[in-house]
């Protein structure tokens, strides 16, 4: 079946400066879209920016037929399509690429986020069971801080970091994350965020021995699997291989990805 | 009214329309089958394969330019045996032509890739002399008159099927790597493959692609490419197949003035993934607009100021 639609935007809030949720009206995705899945959005008609950018659902109401997604506008494509307004027409694909695995509602979960990584674990934080869900956050600043309230309201303990100690914990998050596995003896962690607190979150969650899957960025240009742009190391037994993040992942276990 | 018709015979491939996918845009078809019916194509041209598996470049493989893209996938594939086996019985449920794109780092690969497509069921082979990303073969062998006939030579040896062979535009004379060709049997050429190119990223003073150069395509190349196609037709006599920065049927019509007997689609997939069937619809437009009934009427009709 074709993921490609044209859809029309029902809702725009800029939530920080640059940093912009569009509410998009797509029944079909709305129904079948995965917490870690993404869209590939044609930002322009212009011919200048020409490639579609990948950017993951953070939401989606599948009563209303609804779909959410939130983005910083940080290049030319970007800020062209943060320019879009309610009413305006957006061509997509999608929903695209593997999601993350929902456990079971008695598993023990965390969610670990770090700066714009964030966005499509608010998506993930509405699928997981509230009681059993812990959720850390780390922001280089209080201003840089978003969806709080958010992500409260879907998690048990919700744990917030930043780096200068602006707002809740004075360090890195992983820090913070380490700790609490020891004590509460997480079934499975989840992340997105910068390479750096990726790498230390998987280091945590393997010599913990908890499953944890990770959500990761890549250059992409097609987003279907065909121009093998967007190489990711793959684990492949001693050796490894590229696989691709837009049809491998991009959620991945992080025993089988290698993060450089 | 009379009937258009956009039929075509390249190199002994008939197509039911001018319009091919190009290699390395299309994976091996399957992509791309839930957005468009593949039947509706002139033909499919597979990602570029080699005798072994290839594991492609480090990332970042790709960054966007104006009007058009870079890549440096380093022709990451699953070797010939592993297509013959796993994709191409696929392929051929579907009513189009498959040409098998190959790749190879020494003439011998060249040869072994061709070899073993001997007996597959295949339309075609087109023979990519001209990919700028990997360090040696290709676009080594893709340069001049004599490196183009030598493994041009070589393959038409073990490959009695229709041979293209692609070329690079990054040379001084289109003639002489074209005439390499047409002399050493190839039933067709096909250009241009990407223009070689280089983007840095100021603020960290490094190039973006980990390759640090890599093939420029899209949008905007496509006035060197009808450049290169017209110069091309000029100076053989076998049949050029046209592409570069194709986005509409209008910018397929631009190629087949220019003397392209066929044309191919690569980035403008990745733009929409229905865009060659959109380009097929635009050919026909273009017919209908103006009258022409088939495709001779307009391969090669440039009229020079």
């Amino acid at each position: 079946m074709s993921k490609h639609y044209i859809v029309e935007v029902i809702g725009k809030q800029m939530l920080l400066p640059g940093i912009f949720r569009f509410e998009i009206k797509s029944r079909d995705i709305s129904q079948t879209a995965l917490p870690g899945q993404f869209l590939e959005i044609k930002c322009s008609d212009c011919i200048d920016t020409i490639l579609r950018r990948p950017i993951s659902i953070s939401g989606v109401d599948r009563e209303n037929g609804t779909v959410e997604f939130i983005f910083q506008a940080r290049g030319k494509a970007t800020r062209q399509l943060a320019e879009k307004g309610e009413g305006s027409k957006l061509d997509i694909l999608g929903p695209l690429g593997k999601g993350f695995t929902i456990p079971d509602r008695s598993a023990k979960a965390a969610i670990v986020g770090g700066g714009i990584g964030i966005f499509p674990l608010l998506f993930l934080g509405s699928e997981l069971n509230k009681p059993n869900l812990d959720v850390f956050l780390g922001f280089r600043t209080l201003e840089n801080a978003l969806l709080i309230d958010e992500f409260r309201e879907r998690a048990q303990n919700l744990i917030v970091s930043t780096d200068d100690g602006s707002m809740g914990h004075h360090g890195v998050i992983t820090d913070i994350l380490e700790k609490k596995a020891m004590e509460s003896g997480y079934d499975m962690i989840f992340a997105c965020g910068p390479q750096p607190m990726l790498r230390k979150v998987k280091e945590a969650a393997c010599s913990l021995q908890i499953p944890c899957e990770i959500s990761v960025e890549e250059r992409m240009a097609c987003g279907v699997g065909a121009c093998l742009g967007c190489a990711i190391k793959l684990i492949d037994g001693e050796q490894w291989k590229y696989g691709h993040v837009c049809k491998d992942g991009p959620v991945f276990n992080t025993r089988n990805v290698e993060l450089e | 009214m009379s009937v258009i018709n956009t039929e075509v015979n390249i190199a002994g491939i008939r197509m039911k329309n001018p319009v091919m996918v190009s290699s390395g845009t299309f994976g091996y078809g399957r992509e791309y089958a839930d957005y468009i019916d593949i039947g509706r194509l002139g033909a499919i041209v597979t990602k570029g394969t080699s005798a072994e598996p290839w594991s492609g470049n480090k990332p970042p493989r790709t960054c966007e330019t104006p009007g058009g893209m870079m890549n440096a996938i380093g022709l990451q594939n699953p070797g010939i045996k592993s297509f013959i086996v796993n994709d191409l019985p696929w392929l051929r449920t579907f009513d189009t032509r498959v040409i098998v794109n190959i790749v190879g780092k020494t003439i011998e690969e060249y040869v072994a890739v061709a070899s073993e497509l001997r007996d597959a069921d295949i339309d075609g082979i087109e023979l990519n002399l001209s990919c700028p990303n990997v360090k040696a073969g290709c676009v080594a062998f893709g340069t001049s008159y004599a490196g183009v006939k030598e493994v041009t030579q070589r393959v038409r040896e073990v490959c009695s099927k229709p041979l293209i062979v692609k070329l690079t535009p990054n040379v001084t004379s289109i003639e002489e790597p074209a005439k390499g060709a047409e002399d050493a049997g190839a039933d067709a050429i096909s250009l241009i493959n990407t223009l070689l190119a280089m983007s840095i990223d100021v603020h960290s003073r490094k190039p973006v692609l980990a390759n640090n150069t890599g093939g420029l395509s899209g949008p905007c190349v496509k006035p060197v490419a009808v450049r290169m196609v017209w110069q091309a037709a000029m100076a053989v006599n076998i049949p050029v197949i046209g592409m570069g920065g194709i986005v509409t049927g209008e910018d397929a019509v631009e190629f087949l003035l220019a003397g392209a007997s066929a044309v191919s689609v690569g980035t403008a997939n990745f733009m929409e993934p229905e865009a060659a069937v959109n380009i097929i619809d635009g050919i026909e437009d273009y017919m209908w607009k103006y009258g022409f009934t088939s495709l001779e009427q307009l391969i090669g009709k440039l009229e020079l100021n």
